[in-house]
């Protein structure tokens, strides 16, 4: 526990900084708890060692490979969490302080909890790529490793909605998904006689397709590394930084590396990822058509850039 | 290149020069870029340590994508260190008095440099310019690859060629695939039936090109189709699509194979007097049909394989209780729409799914004083011979063979049988007895198992000789055996034949 100690301090500013700037489930419940319980609630106030525990129950969740079904002590305060109200809210709020989204509590999850935009353990980006900082394309396909990797882990919209469901992925096949769809791209690009060349002076104007086709997708190194720059390299990184989050586990060395996803990813990419780098792409003016059920049937539109949209055939025109 | 000059020159000659004229001038640019690289390559070996003015760079590099393009197998690709070694003969031969490590260096080089190992993206850029529509001039940058590395299944990297690789090779650039393939295959079929086998073999080896770009393009829509089986309409398209490629296949292999035929009459016919070149010719565009034969029936198999896969997925996916929730489709609404984005702009939505789809790290946090001794702890040296390895401790096991290996040498000698002179057991066991009473045991023993003789082994190790013994229903008479009196022999076989009926069937 002492890991977390250096915390209390520091995240006691931003933390109620950060609380106010949040949605407040809690209203005043938070805080109020500490001091004087609300008058709806039992009598029973809750102590300084309940906001241990619950400080103890964060602290759980902050390791997210740790599975409640393995610790006796997680799941107990699982279900503390679950059957008393104020309890839940005083982790809530100890999350909250701390600068933590709690995704969801369950014995499935656990403590599933991310951070906030700004919190000390929110992930950066500069810290994740050295390179990234400093080139816009690496920081590009760094980004765009961690979307594909989510959208082949869930490829359906049905797959992200279920509960029960387990994605499987392999670092070469997400490489050669995203390399087929940037494919079809320029075969489009071909067919309608656009040149699609960047012009020298304005690199930011280069299609993002052809950032990813041009770059390498595997390289022989020295030591019989992968190439960390390669295009197989940026996803292996994104695969081994995801499983080492609990997001993903490793189940095999085949085809670059296999893994599954767990029901914390699941959770991230549902309520966090996807609708953030939706709002954004809205922002962009780009409106992405869709009712949300991707079928096996062909797309009404075949212009459309739907999955569906001729993937892959060559031969049929 | 010719052919691409020839068709885009009408309209680069037109006397106003517009947006068309610009595009046939932009094709003609970027296919003048990709040859750049290989003149690069003679430019700067003189910037090379030592005395490299002697090896022709380009025509080395030529003889790479050749290779590579002729090892490209329908799952990997070349491999790295066989290119290298299949370059060294002509490397060698272009200055053969120097040393072996050179010629090795310098193949290595001419790879590399078609890899552009130096550069992040491992590709060539070249930049020309066009008039935009509105007459602006901008400048565009081309960038293209001629060798690239993929990964293999085993988690190696392999070497294939790259489309405007094998354009540049073939000297045809902007045709269309089959249509190519069509044109070299008839060609060929003139070219043999009027008897003109050099020119012959020169189409025959372009067919094999086109036949790999063929299979490369369908194995990469194959692979689409097996990752991503909503993205495929499984209605319509791929059946469409399989059944084409199955009716192309077909008739490529009846194709090839009444070239074969034609091929193998005329290898065949042809009076080995007259002209043996011509025969040795035939011999080998017969070599290059069946293996182009080869490379369409591997196709077919893929796509045989696409049916069954899909209906498993299909199962899978379709009939499972739908979910009560819809969620978001990454794909369709993210990860597409994001693609054609300019990189720019595509940025920002990836950096968002970055910053809240990593989750969450817990930062190292230590106190000054631990910092400190952390700071001034030496490094701990590292092993590189890593731990002693402890002698390891050998205890003799008692030797418990039944015969010792002296005894297996008499036996031996005593069954090298001279090829037309085969003996009965009895004797051999007699003369056993005399040497050595334990020896008539251990003949016995190899004379019943010789009377199984493991043909099959023999054949495949191409053994020369080899015991048997045949029981031809006369009783053994000895105090200790009883049973059979075999008659035992060594049966000499044909090895050399042996060999080539191996080879055969490889092929």
């Amino acid at each position: 526990m002492n890991e977390y100690g250096p915390y209390g301090g520091h995240s006691g500013h931003s933390g109620h900084a950060g609380y106010d700037e949040q949605d407040r489930p809690d209203g005043p419940g938070g805080p109020g708890t500490e001091t004087a319980p609300e008058s709806a609630q039992r009598p029973a106030a809750l102590a300084p060692p309940d906001a241990a525990d619950a400080a103890r129950l964060v602290s759980f969740g902050l390791q997210p490979k740790l599975l409640p079904a393995r610790d006796a002590e997680y799941a107990q305060l699982l279900r503390r969490y679950r059957e008393e109200p104020a309890f839940a809210r005083l982790a809530d709020a100890v999350a909250t302080g701390l600068g933590l989204v709690v995704l969801e509590v369950s014995p499935r999850a656990g403590m599933a909890v991310t951070a906030a935009e700004d919190s000390v353990f929110a992930v950066r980006m500069g810290d994740y790529a050295r390179r990234a900082t400093s080139d816009s394309t690496d920081r590009f396909l760094h980004g765009l490793a961690h979307l594909a990797v989510a959208a082949l882990s869930f490829p359906r919209p049905e797959d992200l909605a279920d509960d029960g469901y387990v994605g499987r992925i392999s670092v070469n096949g997400v490489d050669a998904f995203v390399r087929q769809a940037c494919r079809r791209l320029e075969e489009r690009a071909e067919k309608e006689g656009e040149n699609t060349d960047p012009a020298s002076d304005a690199p930011g104007l280069e299609a993002a397709w052809r950032v990813y086709t041009r770059r390498s997708a595997t390289g022989a190194t020295k030591d019989s590394r992968r190439l960390a720059g390669s295009t197989t390299g940026i996803v292996a990184k994104a695969a081994a930084f995801l499983a080492d989050s609990g997001f993903l586990q490793r189940t095999g060395d085949d085809a670059g590396g296999t893994y599954r996803t767990t029901a914390r990813y699941q959770l991230q990419v549902r309520d966090m990822a996807g609708s953030a780098a939706m709002t954004e792409l809205l922002e962009l003016g780009v409106v992405p058509v869709g009712d949300g059920s991707a079928t096996l049937l062909p797309p009404p539109d075949p212009d459309a850039l739907e999955p569906a949209a001729d993937a892959g055939l060559p031969f049929h025109s | 290149m010719t052919t691409a000059v020839s068709a885009s020159s009408p309209g680069a000659g037109r006397p106003a020069p517009g947006p068309a004229a610009d595009e046939g001038l932009a094709r003609r640019l970027r296919a003048l870029a990709c040859t750049a690289p290989l003149h690069d390559l003679d430019a700067r070996k003189a910037n090379l340590a030592g005395e490299y003015g002697t090896y022709s760079m380009a025509e080395v590099a030529l003889a790479a994508i050749d290779l590579v393009t002729l090892h490209m197998d329908f799952d990997t690709g070349a491999d790295h260190e066989e290119i290298v070694a299949r370059l060294l003969p002509r490397v060698a031969a272009q200055a053969p008095r120097r040393p072996a490590a050179e010629h090795e260096r310098v193949a290595r080089w001419v790879l590399e440099n078609l890899i552009n190992v130096g550069s992040v993206d491992r590709g060539f850029r070249a930049v020309y310019g066009t008039f935009g529509p509105d007459g602006e001039y901008v400048r565009r940058d081309y960038d293209f690859k001629l060798i690239e590395e993929v990964p293999g299944p085993g988690g190696g990297v392999y070497l294939r060629t790259t489309d405007e690789a094998v354009n540049v090779l073939v000297g045809a650039l902007d045709t269309d695939v089959t249509s190519a393939q069509i044109a070299a295959e008839v060609k060929l079929e003139v070219l043999v039936s009027r008897g003109r086998l050099a020119d012959a073999q020169l189409a025959a080896e372009q067919a094999r090109y086109r036949t790999v770009q063929y299979a490369e393009t369908l194995r990469r829509t194959l692979e689409a189709t097996r990752r991503n089986v909503r993205a495929v309409d499984w209605l319509n398209a791929v059946p469409d699509m399989i059944a084409e490629a199955l009716d192309h296949v077909a008739d490529r292999y009846r194709h090839e194979n009444a070239i074969l035929t034609n091929i193998r009459r005329a290898r065949d016919e042809a009076p080995a007097d007259k002209n043996p070149d011509h025969k040795l010719r035939a011999a080998e565009l017969v070599d290059i049909v069946k293996d182009c034969i080869r490379r369409h029936t591997q196709l077919q198999s893929r796509l045989l394989e696409a049916g069954p896969l899909f209906r498993a997925e299909q199962d899978r996916q379709a009939f499972a209780p739908p979910a009560a929730a819809i969620g978001l489709d990454l794909y369709g609404q993210l990860l597409a729409p994001l693609l054609p984005l300019p990189v720019e702009r595509a940025g920002k939505v990836t950096d968002a799914f970055f910053a809240r789809g990593t989750g969450l790290r817990t930062p190292a946090a230590v106190r000054l004083g631990d910092l400190t001794e952390m700071l001034l702890t030496p490094p701990a040296p590292r092993e590189h011979l890593g731990a002693e390895m402890p002698e390891p401790d050998l205890v003799a096991t008692p030797d418990d063979s039944r015969f010792s290996e002296e005894q297996m040498e008499a036996a031996r000698e005593l069954l090298e049988l001279p090829a037309d002179a085969p003996r009965r057991l009895s004797g051999l066991l007699a003369e056993a007895r005399r040497r050595d009473p334990e020896l008539p045991y251990l003949v016995a023993l190899l004379a019943v198992h010789a009377a199984s003789p493991p043909v099959g082994t023999a054949y495949r190790q191409g053994e020369r000789r080899l015991l048997f013994a045949v029981d031809d229903g006369t009783e053994l008479d000895d105090p200790e055996f009883g049973g059979a009196d075999l008659v035992v022999g060594t049966a000499l076989l044909d090895a050399a034949g042996m060999a080539a009926d191996r080879t055969e069937v490889a092929s």
